[in-house]
């Protein structure tokens, strides 16, 4: 006989305040099985948990409901509240009385009838619910960390100094990522470079790191503590082995004209290339798109002059297969390009360019060697104009969000020119200035009362060109939005930042969500920010949402963390949540008449064929067979099974019929 | 018909839709009353004998909702679901069940506002056609018998 107990929480008022707790209560009080039912301000506190507590001691209750927030939010707090009372963690479930009715209707009686609809189908469930035991698997301790932006690489160094093995791959020729192209960063104005490639160094030479550059991850299979990566290394056309790195063949490389995109498209490169100078591996690829060999079949330049033979037009794409436990995601971040801004004449006027490209014109290593020319003619701007928000929050052009990162390096970009180009005028439109950050505001500050940037506030809403000018036409909306006309010389876009290029295929290879602007979706947006829904999958950096550089390493340390706290660990315990093919006593050994659809339904190739032998050895029936460490518990196979003789853990057949039938019954 | 309240059940995935529907909550997104959740770990796993009970059991409309082609938690199940919705349409067509009583949906984790949509779509849909009284006709019970078993 079942003794099931109805906790109803208040959730202060979020529940309380459209949903009568006290009814929900008193109603459930009169379910059949229901011993016990009460109604608290805060279940989830240590008072609230205490009560389920003392009441499954009090009155040995065999089933609890908690009628709360989404199990999504608390389950494990009140399984774990359960088992420490002594009752199976599986006979504990929970009914979502807020994110599915206090939140979302109004206070009345038809959401208090909801949620005692709610309460009774969980009740249901609870009764057929069955002890089930969490199943215990090894841990794999290596990880692998997707992307070498600073974010990879600081998550990268962290885990393998905590003495575990990392594979970093990187999709690029050289590990660096957006980091490496900028000049100098904000509030210190230090060098991008001189900060960054120390680390990139200790990448490359560090022991417990494997690092696949020009890689990118081709499939995953597997779960937490357990996956099995299948690493695409792109053919480099070069044994990297041989190669020193002389740098001969780029050199002789006869296709010289190629956009760099390390440059963002303001340098140019040869087909065999290092993408730039202090790249890690410093060896080069060659380009197989814009080679002569591959597109003519002849030319080989690079093979005659280099003087170690390293060249192989002939190899070919490897597959590495690497079993990890963990997978750090850091594949950062892309800014919007083109056609985007018909109104500004990107890609019309060479003079407007992207932040990211006056991050090329500033740097010291980029294709004018830090001074500050315009693409078109080389010459010096005298007069600059920074353009905020181009994109971001902007719902018109589907980017609703703010960049967060574009108010601070514009206020660089525009001190940087003023410290470059003495007697120039720079002038920054922009909607609202957010410099919060430590030193962030008092930045802003220096840019506007020391090096007498122009800010104005206001939008742009067209450049054209007039005798050589660009002409900015704008407004001035502190000043009763007065028409601000600048005849500029150049314009800088701060043009959103977007989700990386590839992220969704990404996403969908492990198996993890993703917003609806791409960006990858963290397990909780406040407590759980570099966790993913699945389970050994962390997020690290602006592949989550635009981000800083600090606030992209704070976050890899995080990510790291959390994976060496996974590999701390020499066995996981995994929710038995999984399917299992029924085994009577014989002569009927089981119901499964041995189809096997669901072998050919399972995406876990998890389902084996299991022989049944009589005394002699022969065998007389063949059935399926779930393997617990593959499955999922995603129950394809439940659906799919003719003979209804496989079921799947905490939703099983009895249970899901019950619950429909709970909630019909009384509706 | 004006106060027809229809019962509507939701059978819907753990990991997009009912994720989804958690966000609806999160963002305070107001839609009908009238539908109810039930979890289910995937889509794939649903069996649609599940559905043919709820309506002999007096529901009015069903919402089948889970993750986008593609971005299903377990990789195929969302797929499976599908095939399987084809088949089961035609099937209730043949039988006569009205087909406009089941609505079938992708709902991801991010589509808080989407999930709202779906449901007043559906109630306001379930609202017009009335109570389901002939869902009795063409079942004549054998169902509740076979599964209560």
């Amino acid at each position: 006989m079942s003794k099931i107990g109805v906790f109803v929480c208040h959730c202060g008022e979020n529940i309380s305040a459209t949903v009568d707790c006290v009814k929900v209560a008193e109603t459930a009080a009169g379910y059949d099985g229901v011993v016990y039912s009460i109604d608290y301000k805060y279940m989830c506190s240590d008072p609230g948990q205490s009560l389920i507590k003392s009441a499954i001691a009090e009155k040995g209750l065999t089933g609890v409901v908690v009628a709360s927030c989404s199990p999504r939010m608390h389950e494990p707090t009140f399984r774990k509240a359960c088992a420490e009372a002594g009752l199976n963690p599986y006979m504990c479930e929970m009914a979502n009385l807020r994110e599915h009715c206090s939140w979302v209707h109004e206070k009345g009686d038809a959401t208090t009838e909801k949620a005692i609809d709610l309460v009774r189908i969980l009740v249901e469930k609870v009764k057929k619910n069955h002890s089930l035991n969490a199943i215990k698997v090894p841990v794999t301790k290596t990880a692998l960390v997707i992307g070498g932006g600073i974010a990879g690489i600081q998550a990268s160094l962290d885990i393998a100094n905590s003495g575990h093995k990392v594979i970093l791959i990187e999709r690029d020729p050289s590990i660096g990522g957006h980091m490496s192209q900028l000049s100098e960063t904000f509030p210190t104005l230090d060098c991008s470079q001189c900060i960054l490639t120390p680390r990139m160094v200790e990448v490359a030479q560090h022991e417990n790191i494997t690092l696949y550059t020009y890689a990118e991850l081709e499939s995953l299979e597997g779960f937490v503590g357990n996956f099995k990566a299948k690493i695409r290394r792109k053919s480099k056309s070069l044994d990297e082995k041989i190669c020193t790195g002389c740098g001969q063949c780029t050199t002789k490389c006869p296709v010289k004209k190629i956009p760099s995109e390390f440059n963002e498209g303001l340098g140019k490169r040869t087909a065999i290339y290092v993408p730039f100078p202090q790249a890690v591996p410093n060896k080069p690829v060659i380009d197989r798109v814009n080679c002569t060999y591959y597109i003519k079949g002849k030319c080989k330049v690079c093979e005659i002059v280099c003087p170690t033979k390293a060249i192989r037009f002939d190899q070919e794409d490897t597959i590495v297969e690497a079993e990890v436990g963990a997978i750090v995601v850091a594949t950062g971040f892309t800014v919007k390009q083109p056609d985007f801004f018909p109104e500004y004449g990107f890609g019309k006027y060479p003079d407007v360019i992207t932040g990211l490209q006056f991050e090329r014109l500033a740097s010291a290593s980029g294709p004018t060697l830090g001074e500050i020319r315009r693409p078109s003619d080389g010459k010096v701007p005298e007069k600059i104009v920074f353009i905020a928000c181009a994109g971001s929050r902007d719902p018109a052009k589907g980017i609703p969000y703010c960049s967060k990162i574009c108010c601070m390096y514009i206020a660089k970009h525009a001190m940087l020119y003023q410290h470059k180009v003495h007697g120039g005028k720079s002038y920054v439109f922009y909607m609202d200035i957010r410099a919060g950050g430590k030193m962030y505001e008092e930045f802003v500050r220096r840019a506007i009362e020391d090096d007498g940037v122009n800010y104005i506030r206001g939008r742009v809403s067209r450049i054209y060109e007039k005798n050589g000018k660009l002409i900015v036409k704008g407004a001035d909306t502190l000043l009763g939005a007065m028409p601000v006309d600048i005849d500029a010389d150049m314009v800088v876009l701060a043009t959103a930042g977007i989700a990386n290029e590839g992220s969704e295929e990404l996403a969908q290879k492990l198996h993890t969500s993703y917003d609806s602007y791409h960006f990858f979706s963290e397990a909780h947006p406040k407590l759980k920010p570099v966790e993913t829904n699945t389970a050994g999958i962390f997020l690290a950096g602006a592949c989550q949402s635009p981000k800083d550089i600090p606030e992209s390493v704070a976050m890899a340390s995080g990510a790291a963390v959390k994976v060496a706290c996974l590999f701390s660990q020499d066995e996981l315990t995994r929710e038995p949540l999984i399917a299992v093919v029924n085994r009577q006593a014989a002569p009927v050994f089981s119901s499964c008449v041995g189809c096997f659809l669901c072998v050919s339904a399972c995406p876990y190739q998890a389902i084996e064929k299991e022989e049944i032998k009589n005394r002699t050895g022969e065998v007389i029936r063949t059935i399926a067979k779930v393997n617990p460490g593959l499955c999922q518990g995603c129950g394809t196979c439940v659906a799919f099974c003719r003979t209804k003789s496989i079921d799947i853990q905490g939703y099983t057949h009895e249970e899901m019929y019950s619950e429909v039938m709970a909630l019909l019954n009384e509706y | 018909m004006a106060d027809f309240e229809p019962k509507i059940v939701a059978f819907v995935c753990n990991w997009c839709t009912y994720a989804g529907a958690d966000l609806t909550g999160t963002s305070r997104i107001k839609y009908a009353t009238n539908v109810r959740i039930i979890r289910f770990p995937c889509t794939g796993r649903i069996d649609y004998m599940l559905l043919l009970k709820a309506f002999d059991e007096g529901a009015d409309g069903i919402i089948v909702s889970g993750c986008h082609p593609n971005d299903c938690h377990y990789t195929s199940g969302n797929f499976h679901a599908r095939r399987r919705w084809i088949m089961f349409r035609e099937l209730c067509d043949f039988v006569g069940i009205d087909i406009n009583r089941v609505l079938f949906s992708w709902v991801s984790a991010a589509e808080g506002s989407k999930w709202a949509d779906v449901v007043n779509t559906t109630v306001t849909r379930i609202r017009e056609l009335g109570p389901y009284t002939e869902y009795q006709k063409v079942a004549k019970h054998p169902i509740r018998e076979v599964t209560n078993g």
